[in-house]
Parts: C-alpha cells; structure tokens; sequence
C-alpha cells in the first residue's frame, strides 16, 4: 500500500483548484428473479443454488427481460426527471473475467432507458444540481472468494473459487454529468447525492438500498482544474465506496492526493482506484488501457425495449412525493426550525426521523435521538447511522416507554446500548437489564429521607428557598436508586419535604 | 480498408484471449487480409439513411414475468466444472482488477 | 403391406406405427444397426444413444398401445445436430473445447422431440460451432457424403443430411445461419428447411450468430419435413426473439403441393443467384425444376434482388461479430477443456484461458473469432458491423419488393455439387462461396427450402432446389416443395435417394 502519497492539506488544495465530481451509483433490484432468468435474488444462500442455465451463461441458453426490472428502471429515471427513451436496446460489453459467466456483460451502451435527469442535493442549507446523464439496466457479476496468499484479498491468492448465485441480479447504473461549482462543499456535495438517492430508492420501493450489503455502490470519479479555469482535469475513479462516509471521505481523499501530484508537476493517471475504509485511503487498481475495447454491440437475442408513452405514465402515476416537496411539507408539520432541518437531513437521518414519527413518536423526540445518540454513535463506530442496527421502530417504542414515564433519558440510553448489543427488543432489553423506573412511592420517600438526613447542610439551604440546592439531593437519590427513577418526581418530594 | 498486420493480429488474439503460436500468426494474417479485402465492398453501398437491422422481425417489448423458475441444483451446476471446491467453482487465482 | 424399416420415409413409419404393422423398437433398432453397419464408413454421429433411444420408443410403443399417441411421429426415431444441447447426451458443437460436456438442460426444441415421443438416436457431426460448409472442421473428423465418400457432405450440417441420405435415422435437426441446413441437404440429394428467424425457438442452440440462427427440419421428404417443422416449432417465452404466433399450417401445405397443382402462383426466379460461378450442371437441373413449376401452373418471371450480391460480404461481418462474443464463454472455468499452459508455473486464470482457447478450438473458429474481434474493436464498430447491419436493410427491402410481384422465389441452393474431401479447406473465400444462394435469407430472416433437383450430367452428383417465402409464409415452402418433389419423384420413378450407391456393408 502507497504511504508515499503527498497529501496536500484541504484548504490549500481549496486555494489552488476546483474540484470536479462524477458519481456512477449501481442499484441492485429487489425483484423476486433475476435480470434476465427465473432465478431468485434472496441473500445469504448457499453457493451456486440460484443459478441456471442463462445465468450460468451455459451454451445455448438464452436472456429474456424481467418486466418489473424495466418498470424500475422507468419509476427511477421518471424520479429523477429524466426522459425516458421511446426505444433502446441492451448491448454486450464484451470483456474476460471469470465472474461473469458468458465473458459479457448485458448492459446498456448508447442507448440507455433514462437520460438527461436531475435531482437536487442540499448541503447546509445550499441547493446544488446535480444533473443525471443516464440511468441504465444491466446485470451483476457471481463472487469469487480468493483462497491462500496471506489476505484473502484477490492479489497473492492462490486460486478463487466463484459462486454465481449474485450472477445477473439486476442493477441500474445511475450515472451524474460531472459536477463542479462546489468548492469545499464537494465531499459534502458527494455524500448528499448518494444519501438522497438512497432516500429516493428507497422511497420508490425498489430496492433495499443497503450500502453495507452492497445493494447500493457508488463509484467516485474526481479530478481537479487550476481556479479558474473551466476546464476538466483528469480523472480517477473510486470503486465500490461503500458508506455515505467513506464517500466522502474518499472524495476528500482524492482531492487532496491529485493536489499533491499536480502541485509536484507530475500528472494524474487515469485510472481506477480502490477505497480502503480501515486506513481512509485509496490505492491504485487497473490502469485504462487496451483492455477497455469493450467491443459493445447489441445484444442479438433480445428485441428492443420501446416504453410507450401511457405506461410511462402509468409509472409516473405510482410515484412517491417529490422529495423537495416532500421535506417541505414535513418540515412544516413537524414543526422544525430551519437549521433543525437541515441538520437532519444533513445526518443523513431524515428518513429514519420521518419512520420513526410515522410509527407515532413526537417529530422532536425523534429528532432528538437520531441527530444526538445516534449521530454520535454512528460516529464512533465508523459507521451510517441507517446501518447502526437500531431501527426506526425501536426508537419510537423507546420514546414511547420514556412518555409513559417507564424511562427516563438515561434509562433509555442504556436500551439503546442493548440494541446495538443485539440484546433484543427494547421490551425485553428493559426486562433484561432491569431498566425500569421504580414508581413505588414508599421506596422513593425512604431515598428521600435518606438523602436528607445525610445532607443536612443542603437540605437547609433548600428551607431557606435556595431551590437550585436540590440537584445534589437529587442526585443522590438518583445514585441510590441506580438511576431507575423518575427525576422530575424526586425533586417534586424533595421540595415538598423542605417546604 | 486498412490491411491487418501480423501485430495487429497478435493484439486481437490478445483480446480474444488465444495464445496464438508464431506459425498460426504468420498463417492467419494474410487470410485475414484476404476476407477484410472481400468484405470491404459493401462499405459504400448504405447510405448513412439507412436503418440499420438487428432483427430481421419488427418485435419490441419481450417481458418475462418477475416471476421464480425452477433453476439448475448446484450439483447440476458443477457438474461440467473443470475444478469445484466448497460448492463452488475453482478458477486459477485472478490477475487484475474486476471492471 | 410391410414398410422397409430404414429407407420408409418418416410419414411411412408414423401410419405404419398407427396401423400396428411395426414398433417403434423395431424402427429404432433397425436405425440403430444401420448406424452400426454404416456409420463406419459415413461419421455422421458424433455420439450414439442406442440405450436411452430404445427406452425412449418402448415408451412410445406402450403409449401406442395405449391408444395416446403424443403426437403423429410418436415412435419415430430423429437424429439431432450436436450443436443442440441434451440433458445427458454429449453436446460438443463439434469442438474438443466442449469435449464430454453433458448438458443439464434440453434446448426447446428437444424438449419438444421427448414430448412428441420421437427417441433420439443420437448427435450429428458438424463442423466446430457451425462454421464452415463442409464438416470438415468438425474436431472430431469429416462426415463423408454417402454419394461419394470421398466427397464432403455440406456443412455445417454434413452430420445431419449424411445421417438421413444414408437411411440412419428418417428424420434429423439441423441448424441453419448461412444455409447449413439447405446447403448439406442439397449436395445429399436430401431435404432441408431454415424457418422464419424466430418460427422455432433457439433455445438451447449453442449460437454461432444469433440474429442469423435458425433450427429446422433435414428430412428425406417435403411431408416428412413439414410434419417435423410443425412438431419444433412455435412461440417459446424462454427465447425471446421468437414470433408469438401459431405457425401456418405446414403438413396442409405439403399434402395440397404433393396434389402437384399449382395455378396461382408466381414464381421469381432470382436474376443474382444464377450464372457466373455456377456449375452447368447444377442450372441445368435448375432450368428443368422451374419448367416442371411451369408445368404444374406455376406463372415464372425473372427478379432482380441487386443489393444479394453483397449477401456474402455482409454475412461475413456480421456472422463474426456476434460469433466471436458468443464463443468468449468457452474459457475453461465453469466447463469444457481446461488446458494448463506449458511451462508456467501456478498459471493465472486468463494464462489458463488462453492455453485452452488456443488449444480448444480450431483454425476456422479462430479466424472468425479474430475477424469479429477485429470487426468490433474500438474505431471499427460502425464501418464493420454497422455498415453489414445496414446492407441487411438493403438485402430485406430487395425481398420486400420481390414478395410484391412473385409468392415465391427460387434459385439452386448451392452453386456447385459436393467436392473432395480437403479441396477448399485452407481457402477460406472459396469455402465461403458455397452459400452464396442461402446467405439472402439469413439475413433477411425469411424461409427457405432445398429439394432435390436430380444430379448434375459432369459428375452424376446430387443438385438441390431452393424455394424461400416472405416471412412467416413457410407454408408456401411446403406447397411449392412438395409440387415439385412429386413431379421429379415421377420422371424418376421414385425418390433420388434410390440412385444413390449402396454402402458397402450397407446390406441389411
Ligand atoms: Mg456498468
Ligand atoms: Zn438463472
């Protein structure tokens, strides 16, 4: 791994250049079969038992087009305000690799299904435009795993064994013109693109878009330009960056790489490079070369896709809320400041909030959770905080439980260490730890008297109407009964003993 | 048309993934030149308004229903298999980068 | 009356099976020695299933019994181009790359043979992947043409026609991109017929060049191939370049031909497939078949299609193009030949494909493989491939305009009769030009039939009759073919398969 690389610090780089962005995101489908077989698509089966003749890319068999992978691949490029074409067909990108059984890969060349899109990203309070050059359909490749050497990384193995069950699960290559205009905000800019896809995909129903299990993988190309210039550097490319984090990350990471090699006089390899999350760097993959002659051309044994305009528009009928609209309206009836807004969106948790208030938790509390323990915990494991394994539902049960007065604040918190130990459910994490609030008033007096009887001082100050002298009678109930009362009640007995 | 060279074959044999011996370039690039040549005549005879045809049948919009077939048993799947370990396929270790 | 076992055309076998004079065991035993009393000298099998064939036509055979027939040829025994794949059965395309490789699926069209309860005796010969005209290039030896061993039996499809013009097996599969079904049955003395693209599914056919493949009936008669076309074919989900559309009636059509009137018709005979290049014999038994159209009331005119004569050309860029992708997934990891290479220690995965690509597959396919790649490669795209595709618009329009003016037209299926054995085979241009006649209608995707026209006065060698329709009118193929077939079956008594040589140790 190259610890050589110069990093220029990021504001210098700021100085000097304009970044330049273009994000290629692939989308595996949720369809029950695959791209083009009857095969099914569900994770984690055993090797090579969802495969068949076409997928396995045996002589003689033949693709036919899942109908509902072509309806999401409409809905996605009508959400993102894209045309759709009236006719377009798929093509073969012929190249070797023993992950993909036929040695092409059915794809879409010239004439994708949706093009000439946009969709706009907010970044602290700022709109930029990202606009979408096309959205294609084409297929994923079977896994190898890659056995001896000392890794069990691809380089230094011994020898791979495939399994082809992955082999041909659709996907929609959604792919950005470049984007500029950013300034310091492009890793922001890059994370909030591929954030607010997900949100989109999600919306739309047609994927699990789960980063972590690479349902949804994004491929960063930057490059840089001298201030002012107008024109495109060169470019590298970023492969399979798999969190909104690493996103933006990476693309900081390369700003700051091709900065200090310009910034030496030497030039930037086009080339792809590969993300590494444990170090946050990238490294250099394949080089473009001779064997990028794909020697596209279209698929023979398939027939045109020619979307007529009425089913077009029966899609466009079944899509969700424009998601500007939609954070407006909100927005609105959550009743959040501008700034808490942004704030949220900016987390990457406007989704998980608005879950969290549909499963009936006050908008605020929500917010509360997600933008403050969650953030932070997300942030201290390196994680997305839609992949912490703390869902929705259980952030609504838990403020429910602190509503009915069964958790204080700080109960709660340790439920939530109990669901990212997957202890189980907030119900019975509460059970397990024994969480619950003691509401049993003669034990709480007899803290309360205990409390005062051992301060003396305090309790005084208190008879004197220094009322802020409470916290530390309080505090010291709160220590007696291991955190499991209700604080507010507490104070109300210490006041009404020393009235 | 451009004559094809000897090299230019090597390249090609390259892509194609052949390992092509010396005496097979030297016999092949000739006979490719000879077929190039022949075929070179029809480049002039479409003009540019002509649609070109994939199909030699009008059809569009072929769906299959999203719709789970019974498959292959990974039994039957590795069963032509030159080499299968773990329920999978066993390749030579892998040069380069996916694409 | 009893039915000769072997020589019996397949409508014979099917009313004789009906009637209870004979079993299907007892046709596909009698198949299965002729094959053994033969086929030493022919090689029209790669592969022999005598065991799953009698299994198969015992079956048959209770069915019969049982008074639930599958269909018309149940019991009939068919032979199957090895380019088709079968559950089991060896499917090599004629390559040592796909040596021993067993299929674990039936093509459509197979699948469809087992439900009509025809046994399959076993695999045809053929040259590797379907390239060439003679089966020369098959890997596994040449297919001898039984008129003459020392002649080539057409191609690809030389296993097949030989199979059938050597009475082992009444019927077979063929497949056709350039005319591998026309052209074998041609110089065999034999019928063929490429369906409408997409009139039988493809699924299943380990394609050559997929916008140009077809399957399709080698018969001994223009009936036997109708009521094998109407068993194959029709609208398969699982290709989806297939017409979804039932089939016209073919077996109709054959029987009111066979009647051998036809007033109506017009006839054009095709101005570009005639002449130069041609072999007088071959335009003699030619201008004699459209005299005998003429005869039975046919109306002929000439018909120029001007853009044919860049058939070839065209063919040979598109045919590679799609060739050489469809041939990358022979690679040797998931099955076929794996070759390590020599002298490389721990070789790499592509080491290990390139090894068994050049090991694995022939010259031919090599040169097309390397033609294609070419074709497609970066700056080449639209002045290759892009430019055949828009000559085949031109090659499809000149039918269009001949379909409005004539019903049929017709032309000698090959330019000349069989020649030797190893005459043409480092001479790639002059190999090329046998499918002169049958390229057109690949490429234009409409059907075609070969009959036989009689055999040519230079070399007493068989000559054969093309008839192609407009798209999805097979059945005028049919009607013309048989009109024909049974004039000329008049004129020589019986069928021209009679004048053939007996294969010594052909005796049964
Ligand atoms: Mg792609
Ligand atoms: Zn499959």
């Amino acid at each position: 791994m190259s610890a050589t690389e110069t990093l220029v610090p990021f504001d210098d780089v700021l100085a000097a250049y304009d970044p330049a962005l273009g994000l290629e995101v692939h989308v595996e489908l949720s369809t029950a079969t695959k791209m083009f077989c009857g095969c099914p698509t569900g994770f984690g089966a055993e090797p090579n038992t969802q495969v068949c003749p076409t997928c396995l890319g045996l002589p003689g068999a033949m693709p036919a087009v899942n109908r509902v992978a072509v309806e999401s691949a409409i809905r996605i490029g009508l959400a993102l305000n894209c045309e759709i074409a009236e006719w377009c067909r798929f093509a073969r990108k012929n190249y070797f690799y023993p992950d993909m059984p036929k040695n092409f890969q059915t794809s879409q060349y010239d004439e994708p299904i949706a093009f000439e899109g946009f969709m706009d990203v907010e970044v602290d309070g700022e709109t930029f435009r990202v606009e979408i050059e096309r959205a294609h359909m084409e297929e994923d490749t079977g896994k190898s795993l890659h056995v001896g050497g000392s890794t069990g990384r691809i380089h230094g193995a011994d020898y791979s064994l495939v399994d082809y069950n992955r082999a041909g699960i659709p996907l929609i290559e959604i792919v950005t013109k470049p984007i500029t205009g950013m300034g310091e905000k492009a890793p922001a800019v890059a994370r909030a693109y591929v954030q607010q896809l997900r949100e989109l995909i999600v919306a739309l129903g047609v994927s699990e878009a789960r980063m972590d299990q690479g349902n949804l993988r994004a491929d960063v190309n930057l490059s840089l330009a001298p201030k002012g210039s107008g024109v495109l550097g060169t470019r590298t490319e970023t492969k399979n960056v798999n969190s909104f984090r690493s996103v933006e990350r990476a693309v900081r990471y390369e700003m700051q790489r091709h900065a200090g090699i310009l910034g030496s006089g030497g030039s930037i390899l086009q080339e792809t490079r590969h993300w590494h999350e444990d170090t946050g760097v990238t490294t250099s993959g394949r080089e473009k070369s001779d064997a990028d002659d794909y020697r596209y051309f279209p698929e023979p044994d398939l027939v045109p896709v020619a979307p007529t305009r009425e089913w077009v528009e029966e899609l466009r009928a079944t899509l969700p809320e424009n998601p500007t609209q939609k954070r407006a309206r909100l927005q609105a009836d959550w009743g959040f400041s501008d700034m808490e807004m942004r704030d949220t969106v900016g987390a990457g948790a406007f989704g998980l909030v608005e879950a969290t208030v549909a499963a009936g938790c006050p908008p605020q509390a929500a917010r509360k959770w997600w933008l403050g323990e969650m953030a932070r915990r997300a942030n201290d494991s390196g994680t997305d905080i839609a992949d912490l394994g703390v869902t929705p539902l259980d952030v609504a049960r838990v403020q429910a439980l602190v509503d009915e007065g069964s958790l204080n604040d700080k109960l709660a918190r340790q439920v939530f260490d109990g669901l990212l130990a997957g202890e189980g459910t907030p119900d019975e994490i509460v059970a397990s730890r024994g969480l619950a609030i003691v509401s049993d008033e003669g034990a709480l007096n007899a803290a309360v008297d205990e409390a005062i009887a051992a301060n003396p001082d305090v309790a005084d100050k208190i008879r004197d109407g220094k009322h802020a002298a409470a916290g530390a009678l309080i505090g010291a109930v709160m220590k007696q009964m291991r955190g499991q009362a209700d604080a507010a009640r507490v104070r109300e007995l210490v006041l009404e003993k020393l009235a | 048309m451009p004559e094809i060279t000897r090299d230019e074959v090597a390249h090609l044999a390259n892509l194609a993934r052949i390992d092509l011996s010396d005496d097979e370039l030297d016999h092949l690039a000739p006979q490719l030149s000879v077929i190039l040549e022949s075929v070179a005549s029809i480049s002039e005879v479409a003009g540019a308004d002509v649609p070109p045809t994939s199909h030699p049948l009008p059809l569009t919009n072929v769906f299959r229903e999203d719709v789970v077939r019974p498959g292959l048993s990974a039994e039957e799947a590795l069963a032509g298999a030159p080499a299968s370990e773990e329920q999978r396929f066993m390749v030579p270790r892998i040069l380069g980068d996916e694409q | 009356m009893s039915i000769d076992l072997t020589r019996a055309s397949a409508d014979e076998m099917a009313r004789a099976l009906a009637a209870g004079e004979t079993t299907s065991v007892e046709l596909t035993r009698a198949a299965l020695d002729a094959i053994a009393a033969v086929d030493g000298l022919v090689h029209a099998y790669l592969h022999v299933d005598a065991e799953g064939a009698l299994a198969q036509a015992a079956e048959s055979d209770a069915r019969r019994a049982a008074g639930t027939p599958a269909s018309a040829l149940d019991g009939v025994p068919v032979a199957v181009k090895d380019v088709l794949a079968t559950t089991g059965l060896p499917t090599t395309c004629g390559s040592k790359i796909l040596e021993g490789w067993l299929p674990p699926y039936d093509a459509t069209v197979v699948t469809r043979l087992k439900a009509a309860g025809l046994p399959i005796l076993g695999k045809t010969n053929m040259d590797e992947f379907a390239m060439g005209s003679s089966t020369e290039h098959s890997a596994y030896g040449p297919t001898h043409n039984p008129w003459d061993l020392e002649r080539i039996p057409g191609g690809s499809g030389g296993g097949s026609a030989a199979a059938v013009a050597s009475f082992q097996a009444p019927l077979a599969l063929g497949t056709d991109t350039g005319g591998s079904i026309r052209q074998p049955g041609a110089v065999t003395g034999t019928v063929g017929v490429k369906p409408t693209y997409g009139g039988v599914s493809r699924y299943g056919l380990v394609a050559m060049a997929n916008s140009l493949d077809q399957v399709g009936p080698v018969t001994r008669t223009v009936l036997d191939a109708a009521l094998l076309h109407e068993i194959i074919g029709g609208h398969d989900p699982l290709d989806s370049t297939s017409v979804d559309q039932p089939l016209p009636p073919l077996v109709e059509a054959a029987r009111q031909g066979a009647a051998g009137d036809l007033s109506g018709l017009k006839v054009g005979v095709v101005t570009e497939l005639s002449g130069e290049g041609y072999q007088p014999g071959v335009l003699a038994r030619f201008n004699e078949s459209v005299e005998l159209l003429v005869q039975a009331g046919a109306e002929v005119v000439e018909v120029s299609c001007p853009n044919f004569v860049h058939a070839l050309a065209t063919y040979y860029l598109v045919m590679p193009c799609e060739a050489s992708s469809n041939l990358a997934k022979f690679d040797a990891m998931r099955y076929g030949l794996r070759v390590l290479p020599e002298g490389v220690e721990s070789p790499s995965a592509e080491e290990v494909m390139r090894a068994t690509r050049d090991a694995g597959f022939g010259d031919e396919v090599k040169r097309r493989i390397i033609l294609g790649t070419y074709a497609l490669s970066s700056g080449y795209y639209d002045a290759y491939y892009g430019t055949a595709q828009r000559v085949r618009t031109l090659i499809s329009r000149d039918f269009e305009a001949a379909f409005e003016k004539v019903d049929v037209l017709v032309s000698p299926t090959s330019p000349t009769t069989a020649f030797k054995l190893g005459e043409k085979l480092d001479d790639p241009l002059a190999m090329y030009l046998n499918d002169l006649a049958t390229i057109p209608a690949n490429l234009a995707g409409v059907p075609g039939i070969s009959v036989p026209s009689g055999l040519a006065d230079e070399d007493g060698l068989p000559t054969g009759f093309q008839v192609l329709a407009p798209a999805l009118a097979d059945d005028r193929l049919y009607r013309v073919g048989a009109a024909l077939e049974a004039a000329l079956e008049k004129q020589w008594g019986g069928p021209l398969l009679d004048k053939a040589p007996t294969l010594e140790g052909a005796a049964r």
